[in-house]
């Protein structure tokens, strides 16, 4: 049986019949839109679907379940940090006080938000040692994107323009070189030490004059922790540039490492990660970044600020000129943070402590047992996640690690994040999380050590899975060379509907 | 720990299969001198105490006044099914749909999503997501300058400040050069993009790469966004257009008007105010663009027996595989909030999408008649949908004092365009489908007595 369901469903536009669905709001009085001029009027029939409600919902809930989800089982995305989403949460970012509070209403009317966000700043310092926070960034990309225009910032406010490049390791997310290009700086990679590290002398040879950041995802994406992070900070304070810390991994070491306590000068969080938001199916997310005092002033616009007399308010226009201006459209992604704040509220410094603890112990724990049929490239403790590769398997079998991960649906699993890092060969990056019980570590590593000996008795069984999925493997040549984006026509005559 | 999953004697368990008898083993790569000490936070808090303190928190906001509040947030009905669906754990525990054979249900939701909004804008290409009409506005233009390989943008005064913000935020760091566009000062078109003003600034200067330019603008004025596509073609710049997608049901679509790449917010479309986010960004573009539009794309093929599915393609436009020569550093985006337009606009229909903009323009003709009675006519004489600025003396002040009278007047111009001239009397107000009647007449006759009174007191100047 499918881990999902397994009934195709027809798109909208296949489902619609003329003169269905209405009654959801009262119709306007005829004329209301005579006052506007006939050349700002809309001439495109709006071809929208017409369905009534019944099948909307059926159509929804349906799709719905062609989705792995956390909620529906175990779901070891490494990078990802799929753990457990809980649904006091979900209930408070729905309270009428929070959902329904306009981006510009005013400080008075909006005392009850901007508290929570003055807390969780203070909180977010807290954990990542760094002096203030800023909530605005929507996501992980867009607070790195924040943190390098406010070193662009520091550096140019210092009469220092010489300072061009960003040094990543080839370890990093791609997020960083698409951040620093952004931002309009050139990224130089350094690679990786045997060790899993960064590699210290190339890492030096490449610092200098021109170094503006280094951004270092600590622990690492193969998850391990930075254990030369000592000597790589003081080289790059030395040489006058700045280290930004990717965050997504903190997972692994709450109350365990500060970064800005620990010589970070500015690093991101992502919520959607460590702090349980839900990822969304893609988003959204949150990032806020905090920052030591050489960046504060640089931090975006508008602050939460609280004044003498105990009430806060939002930073006006201008109100700070050394800032960076906007990333967004208004304060935040506010019902994203309701949800993180309750989080750590929930937990305590005790409780996320215990946090990475638990996925530090459930990730070492899998490594050990899914270490009896795959390599593991790095003989050490691990952090979060770990690596595991099938390039072994692959060249006495040519069953290759996309291969076991669509065996792994067969036998009830998302698979794990696969070919990445990409410096590692037939990469798989397996991130339990704290939240797993230990039945389900034993019978996920059961089914990789099973798949393992499959493809040693029956590659074909494990290079033509999945076999009990809605769909087999796609065509993502064809979907590439000539895309369809757009549902061409509402009647559905060009594409049959599935039945 | 709250939602920790083991039982007594697991964590043993574990470690003994690790071969260690202390967690703290596994920190051990941590420098000494680099490990922290306990965290100062408050103690954990049980659900229950947690329950109260977030309804204490979210009862101090105020959200039961009659608000008249727009200005690139709007309060819409959004059909008590859309969050019904939403609130299925299916859709908002699964992550980026990398594994198609068990994520058909987001990706089709995605494709869906690129469909409407395609239908809905008369597009081709609708990419899925971006954070919001600020960030989409941001990516439009760095868009514009990839296709083009020119480095100027000119963004009129008349669309959104805070996109133009975002934008230029955006653009400090890509080293581009952005240039406002003024607005017309008096007469028929103003508040409108000066038409003048753009033609000589696209024909001075370094070569432009992309106009910029809002209907309804900022001030809620309908522009002539035929005209202003014209001049940008003209001068081999790209237009685009930022689009609020409801009143695309009723007013000109971008498809229509020339644009090469439409961009805007899509809160409108079924997603709450909740203070500024998560809310959607939209960008969508004409095909010639497809491998420059930034942000995740879903394509329609087969598997391998003939199946129709749908597949995340044209991925190496992405960061994940062309890392630093990516379209954008998008990662995490707004699928979920894609997925809640996408409920919304099969929910309401097209009828009733029309019905949305057209009930919001006519509470507006009433709220105009309202307050023009009472001596705050409208500021501008353009066209408008549902937004106008009425012009009110002291805007500032009386908007505090109707505050105190339990209605917020929307929001002084020019503390939404500081420096804009000719905006301090004006309040910009607007109306939805949810406003009533009797919220109209509560803010007439709340700023008629204010009017009254303020005239009294400045002795009969106004």
């Amino acid at each position: 049986m499918s881990v999902v369901g397994e009934k195709l469903q027809p798109t909208v536009f296949e489902l619609s019949r003329p003169g269905r669905g209405d009654g959801k709001i009262p119709h306007p009085p005829a004329g209301a839109l005579d006052r506007i001029p006939a050349a700002a009027r809309r001439a495109t029939p709006l071809a929208l679907p017409e369905i009534a409600e019944p099948e909307v919902v059926r159509h929804y809930v349906n799709l719905s379940a062609l989705n792995y989800s956390v909620d529906t089982g175990f779901y070891p995305l490494g990078s990802c940090t799929m753990k457990y989403n809980p649904k006091l949460n979900e209930w408070a970012a729905r309270l009428p006080g929070f959902a329904g509070l306009h981006p510009l209403a005013p400080d008075a009317m909006a005392q009850g938000t901007l508290q929570l966000l003055w807390e969780l700043e203070a909180m977010l310092a807290e954990i990542s040692g760094m002096t203030a926070v800023t909530l605005q960034p929507a996501a992980g990309a867009q607070g790195e994107l924040t943190g390098i225009l406010m070193v662009r910032a520091y550096h140019r406010s210092r009469g220092d323009l010489e300072r061009t490049e960003v040094l990543v390791p080839d370890s990093s997310h791609g997020t960083n070189p698409a951040t620093a290009s952004m931002a309009g700086f050139k990224t130089i990679t350094i690679p990786s030490a045997p060790d899993g590290g960064v590699d210290l002398d190339a890492f030096r040879a490449a610092l200098g004059p021109k170094t503006a950041v280094i951004m270092i995802t600590n622990p690492s994406t193969l998850g391990l922790f930075e254990s030369r992070i000592g000597e790589l900070l003081e080289a790059t304070h030395a040489a006058g540039a700045l280290a930004y810390m990717d965050g997504a991994n903190l997972n692994a070491i709450l109350g365990r490492f500060r970064p800005g306590e620990a010589g970070f000068d500015v690093m991101h969080f992502n919520t959607h990660k460590t702090f349980s938001t839900p990822h969304g199916g893609g988003g959204p997310g949150a990032g806020p970044v905090g920052v030591r005092e050489a960046l504060e002033p640089f931090l975006p616009e508008p602050r939460v600020l609280r004044e003498p007399d105990g009430s806060f308010r939002l930073e006006r226009a201008g109100e700070r000129p050394t800032s960076i201006g906007r990333v967004r459209s208004f304060f935040g992604s506010t019902g994203v943070l309701v949800r993180a704040y309750a989080y750590l509220r929930a937990h305590g410094g005790s409780g996320l402590r215990e946090v990475s603890d638990d996925a530090v112990l459930a990730a070492n724990y899998l490594k050990a047992l899914v270490g009896q049929a795959y390599e593991v490239p790095f003989d050490r403790p691990c952090k979060h996640e770990f690596v595991a590769s099938a390039a072994g398997l692959k060249h006495r079998t040519g069953v290759r690690t996309l291969d076991i991960a669509k065996r792994l649906i067969d036998k009830g699993y998302h698979p794990p994040t696969i070919y990445f890092p990409l410096t590692v060969e037939e990469a798989m990056l397996i991130e339990p999380t704290e939240t797993e019980s230990l039945e389900t570590l034993d019978a996920f590593a059961a089914a990789l050590v099973e798949i393992a000996h499959e493809a040693e008795t029956d590659p074909g069984l494990v290079t033509s899975a999945p076999h009990v999925a809605p769909v087999r493997r796609l065509d993502e040549a064809t979907a590439a060379r000539q895309p369809n984006l757009r549902w061409r026509g509402v009647t559905g005559l060009e594409t049959p509907c599935p039945q | 720990m709250p939602y920790g999953p083991h039982a007594t004697g697991d964590r043993a368990r574990m470690l003994e299969v690790i071969g260690i008898d202390s967690v703290d083993l596994l920190f051990d790569d941590i420098p000494e001198v680099l490990r922290s000490g306990p965290l100062r936070l408050d103690p954990p808090e049980s659900e229950l105490d947690l329950s109260a303190r977030l309804q204490m928190l979210a009862s101090r906001n105020r959200t039961d006044l009659a608000s008249f509040l727009g200005a690139g947030a709007y309060r819409h009905w959004t059909p008590a099914a859309v969050d019904q669906m939403l609130i299925r754990s299916e859709w908002y525990t699964a992550y980026t749909p990398y594994q198609p054979e068990v994520s058909q249900g987001t990706l089709q939701s995605i494709y869906e999503y690129q469909s409407l909004l395609a239908e809905l804008t008369a597009m081709d290409v609708v990419s899925a997501s971006h954070y919001d009409g600020g960030a989409a506005t941001a990516e439009a233009a760095l868009m514009t300058c990839r296709a083009t390989g020119r480095g100027r943008v000119l963004v009129s005064r008349a669309v959104h400040p805070h996109y133009r913000g975002t934008l230029t935020t955006y653009a400090t760091g890509a080293g581009l050069i952005v240039d406002d566009i003024p607005l017309v000062a008096d007469g028929p078109s103003a508040g409108c993009t000066d038409l003048v003003a753009l033609e000589r600034l696209l024909a001075d200067g370094a070569p432009v790469a992309g106009v910029v330019a809002a209907n309804p603008n900022v001030l809620g004025l309908l522009e002539d966004m035929l005209r202003v596509g014209q001049l940008a073609h003209a001068a081999g710049a790209l237009f685009v257009h930022v689009i609020e997608p409801v009143s695309l049901a009723v007013l000109v679509a971008p498809g229509e008007t020339g644009a090469d790449i439409a961009c805007g917010e899509g809160q409108p479309l079924g997603i709450p105010l909740q203070y500024g986010g998560p809310y959607l960004g939209i960008v969508a573009c004409r095909e010639p663009l497809v491998r420059q539009i930034p942000g995740r794309l879903v394509g329609l093929t087969r598997d391998l027996d003939g199946k129709r599915a749908f597949v995340m393609t044209m991925r190496a436009r992405e960061q994940d595989i062309r890392r630093e020569k990516a379209a954008s550093n998008i990662c995490t985006n707004q699928a979920l909030l894609a997925l809640a337009a996408g409920i919304y606009l099969t929910a309401i229909g097209p009828h009733g999408l029309r019905d949305v903009a057209a009930l919001g323009a006519s509470r507006a003709s009433e709220l105009a008649a309202a307050l023009a009675a009472v001596g705050a006519p409208r500021l501008h004489e353009g066209p408008y949908l549902n937004e106008f600025v009425a012009r009110v003396p002291d805007a500032r002040r009386v908007h505090a004092r109707l505050l105190e009278r339990g209605v917020l007047a929307g929001i002084p111009a020019a503390d939404l365009l500081p420096g804009e001239p000719g905006l301090e009397d004006g309040l910009l107000v607007c109306t939805t489908e949810m406003t009533t009647p009797a919220e109209i007449s509560r803010f007439a006759s709340a700023l008629g007595a204010e009017l009254t009174v303020g005239a009294g007191s400045s002795g009969g100047a106004a």
